[in-house]
């Protein structure tokens, strides 16, 4: 069902005037002279772009590993130990299964997200130590984990445990933004739904606003893990 | 809290501040810090091409929607109402806050949180609500700081920049911290006291670093982590922007978000890029059910068509702030507003007008150094001198002494006769000034001048009776010199 609108044809009408348009007047598909974004690390390779995210990693304090399909459940199991363990909570995002956890989930007997049962989910994610994403796609050049949210793809699991995993295809690995946000309009332009949270993040939350020191781990998570399978 | 900050007349509020040692200090390092930090992911950032490029992009991509701003703000609210928000379009302050209050009120809301955001301290939003019984929680660490403290924001990315960890500390006490002084623990102590608030919160308000047209979203860029629990966990969501502050689609925001990240705080992205379009789905646990966006006037408009639109395209990064020797040496507060630094000082007397923000744009060396920083172009230092000139023009109300003054020397130095007696005269009656040849105590206008420096005491030769004796003598001299050589 539509929202509201309210005061909008007197508003619009002073700010037209003011323009010399007439009120939401059509604007012309703008051309652009300066697009520096579109050539940026147009010519990079995989490797290249894997190593710049890894190198990007560094500055925010977070931690990656490498491995493969084949070794993906392991690696993950050695991850969550390092962590500590404890409660955990997951998305409810079917590549869990695709891509051979379960086993995993069920050793630690980590909880699922499922909005079904209601406020004890958001219970869960805030007792846990660890919170169990898989990224929708890598900005490479600042290590952004791209999460589209949604009522499964919870936001929860990335924000409220002590420590985030977030499992990332080395396929979705991206030069920028900018190919992020390519897709999100070549999205809306088809005509699918737009995720109505879109999450992009860069590492564990953090503040300098004391004397400008760098303090990590505010609100959201205190440390944040990329495990990267590389042949996915 | 207002846009206005204090009741001080801005050059009281300078002449405290640059007495305020600590303050200074914090402000000239923190400056340093955040500017190295600009270079360092622009200029310095070799991988990004040419910068001054990514500066144009901004510019042309802020200058298009400013120019059809009507059309795009159309296009935000149609898109946003299609996914069942509720937008409200506020000419003024009061009836945003009015709207608000009226959402809190229908809702029975008594726990408000809130993220970090300038407009709604500029339609004193905080203020409003507790009026209305709600407890309102700001949630960004500084502005919580503030909140505690009783103080006002001095700086438009880090608002706290003049407190040091022992204030902080003792003002967190307040809350019964029994903690160090440590910026750690005193962080952690904030995520403590927040995290149930965040829970249990009725409403959560946000501000908006940019709203997409094309699909009615709201873009948050944060690093705490606290946006995104205040737009996660209350039922009702609203989001207030400044009518100028959107895009018309995200290839547009990838570089407005860019530029705002980079030179605001010198991070590739902040570790947080929130992008939220409101969801008629209602079966997510984890997100709001109501969501409304208040869009606010409140003065901008008054730059629309002007020669002042370009203060409009502003991101928000406070890189000329970062920047300015003048608010090195004066910090916040002094400007008065919010809204401090050469932006400040550019947009206050556009949103407040001549009356009480008309000094601001003096609080300027003019030496460009904002326009240089400015990601988006903003020719800030013309825009001051433009301010200046309105100003005295008539443009503002400058004080009657002032204007006697001007309109004295105007008529003093556009006749000869008058000019004459005057220049004959000054040295005679500032003489009981003059101690060894300079006055170091002036009174009136002239004592700001003499506060900082000497002021040579006027010669009784004035130059035009010098010239005329020094040319005299050389061509004496000449003369005599050709007639010998020859």
């Amino acid at each position: 069902m539509n929202g509201t609108i309210e005061n909008r044809d007197a508003f619009l009408k002073k700010i037209a005037s003011k323009l010399h348009r007439s009120p939401g007047e059509p604007s012309d598909q703008p051309v652009w002279a300066h697009t520096p974004q579109r050539s940026v690390y147009q010519d990079y390779t995989d490797e290249q772009l894997m190593e710049m995210m890894k190198k990007a990693c560094e500055p925010i304090h977070t931690k990656v590993y490498e491995t493969t399909a084949d070794e993906l459940a392991d690696q993950l199991d050695q991850v969550i130990a390092e962590y500590g363990s404890g409660q955990i909570v997951a998305t409810n995002d079917p590549r869990f299964q695709t891509f051979g956890l379960n086993t995993v989930l069920d050793k630690y007997e980590v909880f699922t997200w499922d909005y079904e049962k209601g406020q004890i989910n958001i219970d869960k994610a805030t007792s846990a130590n660890i919170g169990l994403s898989i990224c929708d796609i890598m900005l490479a050049e600042s290590a952004t984990a791209g999460l589209f949210n949604d009522k499964d793809k919870a936001r929860s699991v990335s924000l409220l445990p002590e420590t985030s995993i977030v499992i990332v295809p080395k396929s979705s690995i991206v030069p920028r933004l900018t190919q992020a946000m390519q897709l999100i309009e070549d999205t809306v332009k088809k005509g699918k739904p737009l995720s109505s949270y879109i999450n992009f993040i860069s590492g564990p939350s953090n503040s300098a606003d004391i004397e400008m020191r760098l303090v990590v781990g505010v609100h959201g998570p205190v440390k944040v893990a990329y495990l990267v399978v590389t042949d996915l | 809290m207002p846009m206005k900050v204090g009741n001080r007349p801005f050059f009281e509020g300078v002449d405290k501040a640059i007495h305020d040692t600590f303050m200074v200090n914090a402000v000239s390092s923190a400056q340093d810090g955040l500017r190295d930090r600009k270079l360092n992911a622009t200029i310095g950032d070799k991988a990004l091409g040419d910068w001054e490029e990514w500066r144009s992009a901004g510019e042309e991509i802020r200058a298009h929607t400013l120019n059809h701003l009507d059309y795009y703000l159309k296009q935000l609210s149609d898109n946003f109402a299609a996914r069942g928000g509720h937008v409200f379009f506020a000419e003024t302050a009061e009836e945003a806050q009015a709207y608000i209050k009226k959402v809190c009120k229908e809702k029975n809301a008594k726990h408000v949180v809130k993220a970090k955001s300038m407009v709604t301290e500029e339609i004193s939003l905080n203020e409003a609500l507790e009026e209305e019984g709600c407890e309102v929680l700001e949630t960004d660490l500084a502005e919580f700081i503030l909140q505690v403290d009783h103080d006002h924001p001095s700086h438009i990315v880090v608002p706290s920049v003049h407190k040091n960890r022992t204030q902080i500390r003792d003002a967190f006490k307040k809350l019964g911290y029994k903690g160090s002084d440590d910026p750690k623990e005193l962080a952690g102590f904030a995520r403590k006291t927040l995290r149930e608030k965040f829970l249990k919160a009725d409403v959560g308000i946000t501000g908006c670093n940019f709203a997409v047209a094309d699909t009615g979203s709201i873009c948050l860029v944060t690093n705490e982590g606290n946006a995104n629990m205040v737009t996660t966990f209350p039922e009702t969501q609203i989001t207030v922007m400044g009518m100028e502050r959107l895009v018309p689609t995200w290839n547009e925001l990838d570089v407005v978000v860019s530029l705002l990240c980079r030179s605001s705080v010198g991070q590739k992205l902040t570790t947080y890029v929130t992008d939220i379009t409101p969801d008629s789905n209602q079966e997510a646990v984890d997100s709001p059910k109501d969501y409304h966006l208040v869009i606010v006037d409140a003065g901008r408009s008054n730059a629309l068509g002007t020669e002042f639109q370009p203060a409009l395209h502003c991101i928000r990064c406070a890189a000329c702030i970062n920047v300015c020797p003048v608010y090195r040496h004066i910090g916040g507060h002094a400007y008065g507003s919010i809204y401090p630094g050469p932006i400040g000082a550019v947009l206050s007397p556009i949103l407040g007008g001549y009356d009480e923000y008309g000094k601001l744009p003096y609080a300027s060396s003019l030496c460009a150094a904002c326009t240089e920083a400015c990601p988006v172009k903003i020719p800030l230092h013309k825009l001051l001198i433009r301010h200046r000139q309105k100003y005295v023009e008539g443009g503002g109300h400058p004080p009657a002494l002032e204007k006697a003054a001007m309109k004295g020397f105007s008529i003093g130095a556009s006749s000869p006769m008058l000019f004459k007696a005057g220049v004959k005269v000054a040295p005679i009656v500032l003489k009981p000034l003059v101690h060894d040849g300079s006055i170091q105590k002036g009174p009136g206008p002239m004592k700001p001048w003499t506060h900082g420096r000497d002021l040579p005491a006027p010669s009784s030769e004035n130059f035009r009776t010098w010239f005329k004796h020094h040319h005299k003598a050389e061509i004496h001299a000449q003369g005599k010199g050709t007639g010998e050589s020859l």
